[in-house]
């Protein structure tokens, strides 16, 4: 009965987690930069989640959950404690400033450049790059990524207001040279 | 004004405004072109992240390895894990082939009625239909000597509704055999006979009333004969004639 039971949890874990291999690797080589790590970090990351998954509560957000996992252990491996040596200091920085200063988005999409805009995330420090990539590119919603950061939802507004204001002035930078 | 609506264009965009300053929000932009043109810009960007931000593929053996490594196994003994597999896959190859077999008897049996058809059809469209043109059983079997390699018996018609219209030599695979006609009131029937062994195997099952593009057709065999009948009457007049024939070959 026990064994029949490991097996329903393995069999459910495998049908939650495996839809988002794909999108979970792509994070995980966004915050290593590296693919060997990437896939140590996700490898990683299965495996203890299919360890913990008893003590996830079903009816709950399993994408939230499991990315806390993956970000957790990255934050412990020597590149993730490197990385984050740059703590986040989540205090306002200043008004917002209309985007449209000096577009430089704009003159990024009419020269395509999409290496430019790989090379801006990159350059962001940790705290930001990873808030950045769960909005724009998981479309997470503030309560997952709460949840998957652990941080208040105020605090994640006020990190991806501050995330996009570094991303854009990285990448005047990159366009304009100022 | 224009400066509060800054600050939440990013979260306008990201749906986690609350719906009273959505509405707040959707009205302001409709009327400041530089929010407009703000937010426009905001959305050139927030697209451009979301294919530039999907940037790495894992590869497929690495997705293969974690398959492997969280796959909810059954956890029976291999011994019984190999009986069931053997079982299923035999289960399926015979399944397979029975309806492989199946299929094909019944289009091979199919095609080799559709050439009696044929000849029916075929000798009742000429203007000759028979080559031997007698109403007298005794006259059309003896008509058949050496022109076949076969002889058959044909049963008394009289007090029956048949009559014999003549016969004729045919060819069916190759194997010359016998053409009766018989008719039924307006009906025209052909019984044929080949020797058993030289007709195609689809032919040689046993069949009761059969129905084949709207003929009706009897087969079976006896003495080594090969006997079909089939004809646009009745089932039951098929089945007449052939028991008579059946009858006759008997005694």
């Amino acid at each position: 009965m026990e064994v029949e039971e490991e097996r329903l949890t393995a069999a459910t874990f495998e049908e939650l987690a495996m839809p988002l291999f794909d999108q979970l690797y792509n994070f995980a080589q966004w915050l290593t930069q590296d693919r060997t790590e990437a896939e140590d970090l996700v490898q990683e990351t299965y495996v203890k989640a299919l360890r913990g998954f008893s003590s996830f509560q079903p009816g709950t957000n399993f994408r939230a959950w499991i990315y806390r996992i993956l970000r957790n252990t990255f934050l412990t491996s020597r590149t993730g404690l490197k990385a984050s040596a740059t703590v986040p200091l989540d205090a306002d920085d200043g008004p917002d400033i209309p985007a449209v200063a000096g577009t430089p988005e704009t003159i990024l999409i009419k020269r395509s450049q999409q290496e430019i805009l790989q090379r801006a995330i990159e350059e962001l420090p940790l705290h930001f790059r990873e808030i950045l990539l769960l909005c724009e590119v998981e479309e997470m919603s503030y309560q997952e990524i709460a949840e998957a950061l652990s941080i208040p939802i105020g605090t994640v507004m006020s990190r991806l207001s501050r995330a996009r204001k570094a991303l854009r002035d990285n990448l005047r930078q990159k366009l304009h040279g100022r | 004004m224009a400066d509060d609506f800054t600050a939440k264009l990013d979260i306008y965009l990201d749906g986690e405004l609350p719906a009273d300053e959505m509405k707040a929000l959707d009205i302001h932009l409709r009327s400041c072109p530089s929010c407009a043109a703000d937010i426009l810009s905001r959305v050139q960007l927030k697209r451009a992240m979301q294919s530039a931000g999907k940037r790495y593929s894992p590869r497929p053996e690495f997705r293969q390895r974690i398959q492997r490594k969280i796959a909810a196994r059954p956890r029976f003994s291999l011994g019984r894990v190999w009986l069931t597999a053997t079982a299923a896959v035999a289960v399926l190859v015979v399944a397979g082939l029975v309806t492989t077999y199946i299929g094909r008897q019944r289009l091979e049996r199919e095609l080799a009625f559709s050439e009696v058809a044929d000849l029916h059809v075929v000798a009742l469209a000429s203007p000759n239909p028979v080559d031997v043109v007698s109403t007298d059983r005794h006259t059309v079997k003896p008509w058949f000597q050496g022109k076949i390699p076969f002889t058959f018996n044909l049963p008394e018609l009289q007090n029956t509704e048949f009559s014999l219209v003549g016969g004729r030599v045919t060819y069916l695979g190759q194997a010359p055999g016998a053409q009766l006609i018989y008719q039924v009131r307006k009906h025209q029937i052909s019984v044929f006979i080949f020797q058993d062994h030289v007709v195609s195997p689809a032919l040689r099952s046993n069949s009761g009333p059969l129905k084949h593009v709207s003929f009706n057709l009897q087969s079976w065999s006896e003495g080594g004969l090969r006997y079909v009948v089939i004809g646009d009457a009745s089932p039951d007049d098929i089945g007449k004639l052939a028991e008579l024939l059946k009858t006759e070959a008997r005694s």
